[in-house]
């Protein structure tokens, strides 16, 4: 595997990180951590250099931990959404990422609703690219935010037995996530009805479940979002038959595993409301890690070493 | 029927040159010995043995040692995207790219805009194409009204203005009634049935093949069982009104089979594959470049490995190579918004000789057969290198290497999914309907002093 911070320049993919990589992300995370205990939470570390966040798709969550991440971080941030922007008037991809990069930016965070978005940009600036998403093909941050909050409750990872359960063909969550589990050396299954597991998903390295039945094998259990909106076709009969086969719910989770969601969650349908307050689920912890995780990120493209460094290899967060 | 009866620009200049010193390699009439080949007013007027014809004065000679002289290609799936998409190319331009990559007629279909579904719209595109179309051009027109899938065109009346046959290509006709009535009225108008075969229930918002690398990428698949259970529909109902089809690109495995198990019971079919489809997998969409996306797509190497031997068995009948101009600004978007559809006139020889014949999977002479098969199949006289016929020439070099789009390309259309690939087997020349139509720039340069 590629030393990443080394050679790359981008976060597109899972792919692009070895397993050291995602260690020192993950490390370089537990640094900032200490920081978000602080009363002051920035470092200067990106001062007087850009990121732009462009967003052709809604998003809470991850447009929320990549602003804070930049902000804290000391970083110029400029937020870019689909709607009320030229994209708007219809503007291309391509036209708006060469625009932008005209402000000549650090980085461009991008999440769009097509795969291989994120790769296209990449092409077309000279910024670093980190991918927040696209279409249903991966979204990264997201992977090593599971895999921080994960390594933080159990410690190691290695052996670790993790199920994904629901609407895999849908989720960007679960390409990125089983490609990171598993190159941390967890054993991944994805359970779901036939409908919403894709043909030939064992490729990334997955076992694949229909049923519940061995669900108690588990250590982790990790629920994906009924995606609604992205639902076209009538992929289960309902989501009534749906909860009553694939809902994670007290009965079906045992009192040691551990319960994580990307979020937002459909309550009564992939998950029943107990096990969302339960002490097992680290729900909340996700969300939480994710700026941390993003400060990671941004540091190791912009500051650590890789080709946007400036004077950064060896700095160490520093209060501001 | 000749390829004189197609249209073209209506200032042809018969060719009077003697090709000296080439393998001549004729697969269909067994030929294959280094010749002389004399083309007087653009027929073969004489073969003889190397340097044993006299040049006759004002006979321009070009020197073909190291080189095969083969009957010139004829594709019967081309999209020259005319009327409404001149931007992208149009007759002019895509003829000349139909004479640079070795052919000596093309098929255009008909999904325009508008669509040719009217003896009107058919009429102004033949008075175009008599203006500019560099080689012999036929049109297909729509089976259906708008390639709607509902209401039957006026065959007969299209029949009759020039229509060379029938299709609703880029969609299949969906409503299998629809179908049955075009094929009951084939008994009318004649002319082969062209079909663009896909089940949409089953390839609904899929933008590749679905398979190990989309359930990777998370982009919408498109099943091979969604091409291959509408070819095993689409001809049980030409069996039963024994109407004649022709299925279009192949893609899949499946599809072989559905195809064989046709012709072994007696159907009336023929069907194409494409050099894509015949050198690439679904693999190649993992660089996630819209120069991959294309309906049918690319499929698994099995299914490419069926499509070879299918050409081997002669179980597919001639390559076509679905010829699909797209602007660059609709190619440079996400894969999946992108149109469908990559160019191939002037790539079609070099891949396949390259992939194909290089390692040899296919013997040459199988692939340049296959290469001009399309003509017989729509019911043209296909090229022959043969004293007396119109003379339907390609001049290939096996040995050049080249860059695919190292020197731009004749289309208007840059959309390859062999960009930058190097290659070998270049066309020099071609000599379509007994007109040179194109020479490649070098080796113009080579005759021009060499002949002088």
């Amino acid at each position: 595997m590629m030393a990443w911070a080394a050679e790359g320049r981008h976060l597109l993919s899972i792919d692009d990180l070895g397993r050291e990589d995602i260690q020192r992300l993950l490390t370089r995370a537990e640094s900032f951590a200490e920081v978000s205990g602080r009363e002051i939470k920035k470092v200067p570390t990106l001062r007087g250099r850009t990121v732009i966040n462009l967003f052709y798709e809604s998003s809470t969550r991850t447009s929320a931990s990549f602003e804070l991440a930049a902000k804290r971080l000391s970083a110029d941030l400029l937020n870019i959404k689909s709607v009320g922007s030229s994209v708007d008037k219809g503007e291309s991809l391509k036209d708006t990422v060469q625009t932008l990069s005209a402000y000549d930016p650090a980085a461009i965070v991008i999440r769009s609703p097509n795969a291989g978005a994120a790769q296209m940009v990449s092409r077309w600036t000279t910024a670093s690219v980190i991918n927040a998403g696209d279409g249903k093909h991966e979204h990264p941050t997201q992977a090593l935010t599971d895999l921080y909050t994960l390594r933080r409750r159990v410690g190691s990872l290695e052996g670790l037995k993790l199920w994904i359960v629901g609407d895999v063909l849908h989720s960007r969550v679960a390409r990125s996530g089983i490609l990171a589990f598993v190159r941390m050396g967890c054993e991944v299954t994805v359970c779901g009805p036939p409908t919403l597991i894709p043909r030939g998903i064992e490729a990334l390295g997955c076992a694949v479940r229909h049923t519940l039945d061995e669900l108690a094998d588990a250590d982790v259990v990790y629920s994906l979002r009924m995606q609604l909106e992205r639902m076209q076709g009538t992929y289960v009969p309902s989501l009534r038959e749906y909860a009553a086969l694939y809902q994670i719910d007290s009965r079906r989770l045992t009192p040691t595993q551990l319960l994580m969601h990307p979020g937002p969650v459909n309550r009564g349908v992939e998950l029943d409301a107990r096990v969302i307050d339960s002490p097992q689920a680290l729900i909340v912890d996700q969300v939480e890690s994710g700026v941390v995780v993003r400060m990671a990120v941004l540091f190791e493209l912009l500051a650590g070493g890789g080709r946007g460094a400036r004077n950064a290899t060896e700095q160490e967060p520093q209060p501001a | 029927m000749r390829l004189h009866r197609l249209d073209r620009r209506s200032d042809a200049q018969g060719a009077d040159l003697l090709i000296r010193s080439a393998r001549l390699l004729d697969p269909r009439t067994g030929l294959d010995q280094n010749s002389d080949l004399l083309v007087r007013d653009g027929s073969v007027a004489e073969i003889g043995a190397p340097g044993a014809i006299q040049a006759p004065d004002g006979v321009e000679i070009v020197a073909g040692e190291g080189l095969h002289a083969v009957p010139a290609f004829f594709d019967p799936h081309v999209h020259l995207r005319t009327p409404g998409r001149e931007d992208e190319e149009d007759i002019d331009s895509g003829t000349r790219a139909a004479a640079a990559g070795g052919y000596c007629g093309v098929l255009a279909m008909p999904n325009t805009d508008p669509v040719v579904d009217s003896a009107s719209v058919l009429g102004s595109l033949r008075e175009r194409a008599n203006r500019e179309a560099r080689v012999p051009t036929g049109f297909l027109a729509a089976i259906t009204v708008g390639q709607a899938g509902l209401q039957l065109t006026e065959m007969a009346e299209l029949a009759g203005a020039g229509a060379v046959a029938f299709t609703d290509d880029g969609l299949p006709v969906r409503d299998a009634g629809v179908m049955r009535m075009a094929l009951q009225y084939q008994r009318l108008c004649g002319g082969v049935l062209a079909l663009h075969e896909e089940d949409p229930a089953l390839s609904g918002q899929g933008v590749m093949h679905e398979g190990a690398v989309s359930a990777v990428l998370g982009m919408a698949g498109i099943p091979a069982v969604s091409e291959s259970t509408m070819i095993a529909r689409d001809a049980a109902l030409a069996a039963y009104e024994e109407a004649r089809i022709h299925i279009q690109h192949l893609s899949a495995q499946q599809s072989v089979v559905a195809v064989e198990q046709a012709k072994a019971s007696g159907v009336q079919i023929t069907c194409e594959a494409s050099p894509h489809h015949l050198t690439l997998t679904d693999e190649a969409v993992r660089a996630l470049d819209a120069n991959f996306k294309m309906n049918p797509p690319l499929r698994t190497e099995s299914d490419r490995q069926a499509l070879i031997e299918g050409l081997r068995s002669g179980a597919i009948d001639c390559i076509a190579t679905d010829h699909a101009p797209h602007s660059r600004e609709e190619k440079e978007q996400p894969f999946e918004l992108a149109p469908m559809g990559v160019t191939g006139l002037e790539t079609a020889f070099a891949v396949l000789n390259t992939d194909l014949v290089g390692p040899g999977l296919l013997p040459l002479g199988l692939v340049v057969e296959k290469l001009s098969a399309g003509a017989a199949l729509f019911g043209f006289t296909a090229p022959a290198l043969a004293v007396g016929e119109p003379a339907n020439v390609c001049l290939l070099d096996l040995a050049a290497e080249w860059r695919v789009g190292e020197g731009g390309y004749e289309s208007r259309s840059a959309n390859s999914c062999f960009a930058e690939r190097p290659v070998t087997g270049r066309v020099r020349m071609t000599i379509a309907d007994g007109e040179v139509v194109y020479r490649e720039r070098s080796f113009a340069i080579g005759i021009a002093g060499g002949s002088g």
